[in-house]
């Protein structure tokens, strides 16, 4: 008989041997009664003999690798098994998934790390079953502890790094302070709730602080000066800026879109699958949490160079390759699994990203207009809890994401780490598409759990929760790993009492698990309790306005800016190199994991024209039945940051917005959202190096009118190796633009169209090589000017968008890392047709003329009966001569640079792919 | 007695983790058809939700993360219980289409390729999930969806498990039963057996098929659209099939 109950029933394991791919198998360990014909039934399930085999309770050989999950960690694939067996009526108390890999020889425990296993998340052994991770939870809960602060600072600083709170001193104080004249002892769960609120993470300390320069006059606060920028654009789409979960735009009476862009690297450092997978899953529920339906993501990843060697890697960081393999595997499973499409994006690599690799995920959200507004919560409304259930995943995420990482941070860190659960999120995606209108107010739990999104909910209102109430994936959990455990795919939403039944028969309906916690109170008190008795009971405005506010010191760059030209003799070599580099050779191999077709909306794809393997600039979404749409461009250069991180952030803005430009995108409606991935801004210079980076972004937003809605700070980038050597990344800004088109089915791509079509650059070239990617090729090692803003580009995009939507454009294409001959030549290879160019028209010095990476620059392909118009209508609206014909389409299957440099379309083509001719 | 319905009654079932069933429902309103999401919980609680339907389509996603397997949660919970109501639907005449992981179920389900045959959809022989464009050459004449095709399909592929697989036994049955309903007519993307990309049952109304023709419905779509392409949407697929259920 096929039900046993647990104290009856023992442990089997099948072992799931793919034809394809036999020396790697999946193991699947459940704990049940177990009948023959219950096994047979249960193997028909979960094994298809014309794909596999499968064998139960194989005795493990010698050089086998067992590998499974260590406790706690979220094994999807384990529930699914229990749900399997229970639809055939087998009764499986409890499942682990795993893996068996047959090993060529005997391997010590380096060389498994290093191939095979990630200590973050698994356990393993050679030769021996490892114990499935469900047998080795922890099932004791530890008692609410007090703390005692009464301490000196040395030994408060022990306290904060011990706990992992990162808090500095005079935080600590505050935190003392408050208890003392409260005349009690703070509880670990108080302690825990503070630090997660009053993190780097979620409070963006750095961007709040006081900026104290050299000569003591103090600047107005980073986030002050971005959104003292937006107010002064004071552009009329914005609904929403810097508020909330999301930037809010309307372009379109219709609807409105909800953008925001995340970070998640520290995460992706030490698990990149769990990592990028929650990185993207969190900024969709951020999305959600804007009460807006998601409809793409985004995706901007900074690698180490993937031929980095072991012996290059400092002790504690994963290789290269095992990074970008689980990155994308992560962003590509969160993204296909909840079905939206994965589009914008770029790839970079630099050595200085080997031990800190950056994830920027993005998520865009559209929702119907007009809707009433969100007013709540009110006191009254009850603490609803959507979504996932809560385990000892993620625990202390924003502490350990505000902190630097050294050699120990894989190994503390693992509890830090979640795994996701795209098909929960889904349910919850689409049970809050239906359920707009019986709630008052909505947040996600991302980092910090339920202690920051209650304690946001909560603010100024107050919230009296009951932690017994909150479904737990396994006992065992102290009550303050419930507040603070950040367990993916859970919303909170704050509900009218009248409303709660209908939105319980919807999540029922939906099948979204729901929490009644408590309720929104009114008396501005932040209450938690743990069967009754609070464990956590703290003034709102103490969490949320009781932080002492930071001065931090800068000191500003001084960046050489002086025009200069490095030597280049074999400029056909050089334009080869530059195209088979890896920051611009072809990112198909990446683009391809990801979805980019699902919901029917892709116009403008990633990769694009005649062969579709084409780098488009920006993509454009369009709902099928809708004839206008968004475009969304990125702007990225970390090379520019080095040494000229004021100029680099207007560069960046600058290829952010002329990317959506070049695709149709309408500059006078242009929203724009920053992400700064920076090292430790307690140093002065690199804090200097943020403050100037921020100052470009705000004047570059200005001149082009585009208001920054969104933002999000990713600090303390820096790894300590275990020889003292500390590796912080170049200033990373990654800027994303978003416009409104029109007209959908009339935008343009970069890919060449006509043979004899004129091609005609906008903007003006100068000699500026600092960062720029022929430096890199050749081995400049010269310090050079970085590209400066150009005044006349805002005029410039606009008079170019009105000639896009006459019709006067038949492809346009940015110029960025490679200048022209790289622009030129992708236009070639998405084209697969020949292009002729005079250099001289565009700079007197050839190198400069084909390698300069100006900003503000953008070639255009344009019909010989237009051209004179089209030249017309560009310099009479910038006000110069910004519009030059520099060239054609050419007869032959040939790019020329005059006589000095001439190439087969079919030679860029497998540099570009990095294939063989 | 037959009643000619102008516009067919479509269900496109959403289990947790579907999520092309939006693009379904476009593709056949589209075509013509009155389009309907239900719950995967809804029709295994009320399977007479098909007896008021004239067309059924199981869409593209991940249904419980395909964690064991693509789609076999799916088919398990389908053949667990709803078995005899989907033979039965079949057997009133009413064309169903599984689309990707629709398809990955109702070849375990075993639906398809129908009694005593075997076949599985199976990891791509490049190991990857993939997205891209692919061709579709129309092949069966028996399957009620593709027999009036006149021209080939461009639409994308976007999975990791679509080589299609079956033993010598099954691919001389599909072909002698003009079972095969559609091949990549552009080069293989999966490693599937003799190009196949969709098959269909002998009675020719139940297909399924790895690629999405519901992601190429207007012109727009196409990724050469701004150089000008235009042609091989699948409408006409999803045409073929509202044609059908109108004259039950």
């Amino acid at each position: 008989m096929a039900h046993g109950d647990a104290s009856t029933s023992d442990r089997h394991r099948l072992t799931l041997r793919s034809h394809h791919s036999p020396a790697l198998a999946t193991t699947v360990t459940i704990e049940c009664t177990l009948s023959d014909l219950d096994r047979q039934r249960l193997q028909s399930v979960l094994c298809d003999p014309l794909l596999e085999s499968g064998s139960w309770d194989t005795p493990i050989g010698p050089l086998q690798l067992d590998i499974g999950l260590i406790p706690g960690v979220t094994d999807t694939a384990a529930e699914q098994v229990i749900h399997a067996a229970s639809l055939l009526g087998i009764h499986v108390s409890d499942a682990a998934v795993g893996r068996l890999i047959d090993l060529d020889r005997a391997l010590d425990d380096r060389e498994i790390r290093s191939h095979y296993t990630n200590a973050v998340i698994e356990r393993w052994a050679t030769g021996i079953n490892v114990e499935p991770g469900y047998a080795l939870r922890e099932t004791t809960v530890s008692p609410t502890e007090l703390v005692d602060l009464a301490l000196d600072d040395d030994a408060l600083g022990r306290l904060s790094s011990q706990r992992g709170l990162a808090l500095d001193l005079a935080e600590l104080h505050v935190i003392r302070d408050h208890f003392s004249a409260a005349n009690r002892l703070p509880t670990d769960a108080e302690l825990e709730t503070l630090a997660q609120t009053w993190s780097e993470h979620c409070a963006h300390k750095s961007f709040r602080a006081d900026i104290v320069l050299p000569n003591g006059s103090v600047l107005e606060p980073l986030l002050d000066q971005l959104r003292r920028s937006t107010n002064e654009i004071d552009a009329s789409f914005v609904v929403s800026a810097f508020d909330g979960n999301a930037g809010i735009v309307q372009f379109t009476p219709a609807r409105t879109y909800a953008l925001k862009c995340e970070t998640h690297n520290h995460p992706s450092a030490i698990e990149p699958f769990g990592g990028a997978n929650t990185g993207v899953g969190g900024v969709i529920r951020d999305i959600l949490g804007a009460a807006h339906q998601p409809i793409a993501c985004t995706d901007i990843l900074c690698f180490g160079p993937a031929d980095t060697t072991d012996d290059q890697l400092p002790d504690g960081v994963l290789s290269p390759t095992r990074i970008i393999e689980g990155v994308v595997a992560g962003i590509a499973d969160y993204g296909n699994k909840i079905g939206l499409p994965t589009v914008a994006g770029s790839v970079l690599f630099d050595p200085a990203y080997v031990s800190n690799p950056l994830v920027f995920a993005g998520c865009i959200g559209v929702a119907p207009s007009p809707r009433p507004a969100l007013t709540g919560p009110h006191p009254g409304d009850r603490v609803i809890l959507l979504g996932g259930r809560t385990g000892r995943d993620g625990i202390r995420g924003a502490t350990f994401s505000s902190m630097e990482m050294d050699a120990t941070t894989g190994d503390v860190a693992g509890a830090s780490v979640q795994i996701g659960d795209p098909i929960t999120e889904k349910l919850v995606s689409d049970l809050l598409a239906d359920a707009w209108h019986l709630y008052t107010a909505i947040t996600d739990c991302g980092a910090g759990g339920l202690s920051s999104a209650i304690g946001e909910l909560g603010d100024g209102v107050g919230a009296d929760v009951e932690l017994n109430l909150v479904p737990l994936k396994y006992a065992g959990l102290a009550p303050w790993e419930i507040w603070l455990s950040e367990a993916q795919e859970r919303m909170v939403v704050a509900v009218d009492p009248h409303q709660l039944a209908e939105l319980a028969a919807l999540a029922h309906r939906h099948g979204v698990e729901l929490s009644d916690l408590g309720s929104f109170t009114g008396d501005s008190q932040l209450v938690v309790r743990h069967n009754g008795t609070p464990i956590v009971d703290l003034p709102t405005t103490f969490l949320h306005k009781g932080r002492p506010r930071r001065r931090l010191q800068a000191t500003l760059p001084q960046p050489q800016r002086a025009e200069s030209v490095p030597q280049c003799d074999d400029l056909a070599g050089a334009l080869l190199a530059l195209l088979a580099h890896p920051n611009i050779s072809s990112k198909a191999a990446v683009i391809r994991r990801f979805d980019h077709e699902v919901l029917g909306s892709t116009v403008i794809r990633p990769l694009t024209g005649a062969c579709n393997d084409g780098p488009a600039d920006g993509v454009v979404l369009a709902g099928p039945s809708d004839p206008d749409g968004i475009a969304i461009g990125i702007g990225v250069n970390p090379w520019f940051g080095l040494s000229d991180p004021e100029h680099m952030a207007w560069a960046v803005v600058d290829e952010a917005i002329r990317n959506v430009v070049v695709a149709g995108g309408d500059p006078a409606a242009i929203a724009l959202m920053d992400n700064f991935s920076w090292g430790n801004p307690t140093r002065a210079t690199t804090f200097g190096d943020l403050v100037v980076a921020v100052r470009g972004c705000c004047d570059a937003a200005r001149a082009y009118g585009a208001p920054f809605v969104s933002g999000k700070d990713s600090l303390n980038n820096e790894y300590l190796a275990a020889d003292g050597k500390r590796h912080a990344i170049p200033p990373t800004l990654v800027i994303t633009a978003v416009a409104p088109v029109a007209d959908a089915g009339a935008v343009i791509t970069p890919d060449l169209k006509g043979v004899g079509n004129s091609l005609v650059l906008l903007g003006t070239t100068r000699s500026e090589f600092g960062g720029s990617h022929l430096s890199m090729v050749i081995g400049d090692q010269q310090s050079r000017a970085v590209p400066a803003p150009q005044a006349a580009s805002p005029a410039l995009y606009k008079a170019l968008h009105r000639c896009i939507v006459d019709g006067l454009v038949v492809s346009a294409h940015d110029c960025s890392e490679g200048g022209v001959a790289v622009a030129v030549a992708e236009m070639a290879i998405a084209g697969r047709l020949g292009a002729s160019i005079s250099p001289s028209t565009i700079h007197h010095d050839i190198v400069a003329a084909l390698f300069s990476e100006s900003t503000g620059r953008i070639v255009c392909e344009v019909e010989p009966r237009n051209v004179a118009q089209f030249v017309e209508a560009i310099n009479v609206a910038s006000d110069t001569n910004l519009a030059v014909v520099i060239g054609s389409v050419a007869t032959d299957h040939n790019v020329h640079f005059g006589s000095q440099l001439n190439l087969t379309v079919a030679q860029l083509v497998h540099a570009f792919n990095r294939t063989t001719a | 007695m037959t009643i000619a319905i102008s516009r067919p009654r479509a269900l496109v079932v959403r289990a947790p983790g579907t999520n092309r069933d939006s693009d379904a429902v476009f593709a056949l309103e589209q075509a013509g058809a009155d389009a309907h999401v239900v719950l995967l919980s809804e029709i295994l609680e009320t399977p007479s939700l098909l007896h008021n339907a004239q067309m059924l389509l199981l869409p593209g996603g991940f249904s419980f993360a395909d964690a064991l397997g693509a789609g076999r949660l799916f088919a398990l919970e389908l053949s667990t219980r709803l078995t005899a109501e989907l033979a039965a639907f079949v057997a009133a005449g009413k064309p169903v289409i599984g689309i990707c992981n629709g398809f990955q179920a109702l070849i375990r389900t075993g639906l398809l390729p129908g009694p005593n045959l075997k076949a599985a959809l199976g990891p791509n022989d490049h190991g990857r999930f993939t997205c891209e464009w692919v061709q579709l050459q129309p092949v069966s004449q028996r399957c009620i969806w593709t027999a009036d095709l006149d021209a080939d399909i461009h639409c994308p592929i976007a999975h990791g498990e679509g080589r299609f697989v079956c033993d010598d036994t099954t691919l001389a049955s599909l072909r002698s039963n003009d079972q095969i309903a559609l091949r990549y007519s552009s080069p293989n993307p999966n490693g599937s057996v003799a190009d196949i990309a969709g098959i269909c049952d002998t009675t020719g109304l139940v297909l399924g098929l790895m690629p999405h023709p519901e992601d190429h419905i207007v012109q727009r779509q196409h990724p050469q659209f701004i150089r000008g392409h235009r042609g091989g949407i699948g409408l006409g697929l999803f045409q073929a099939g509202v044609r059908h259920a109108s004259q039950l």
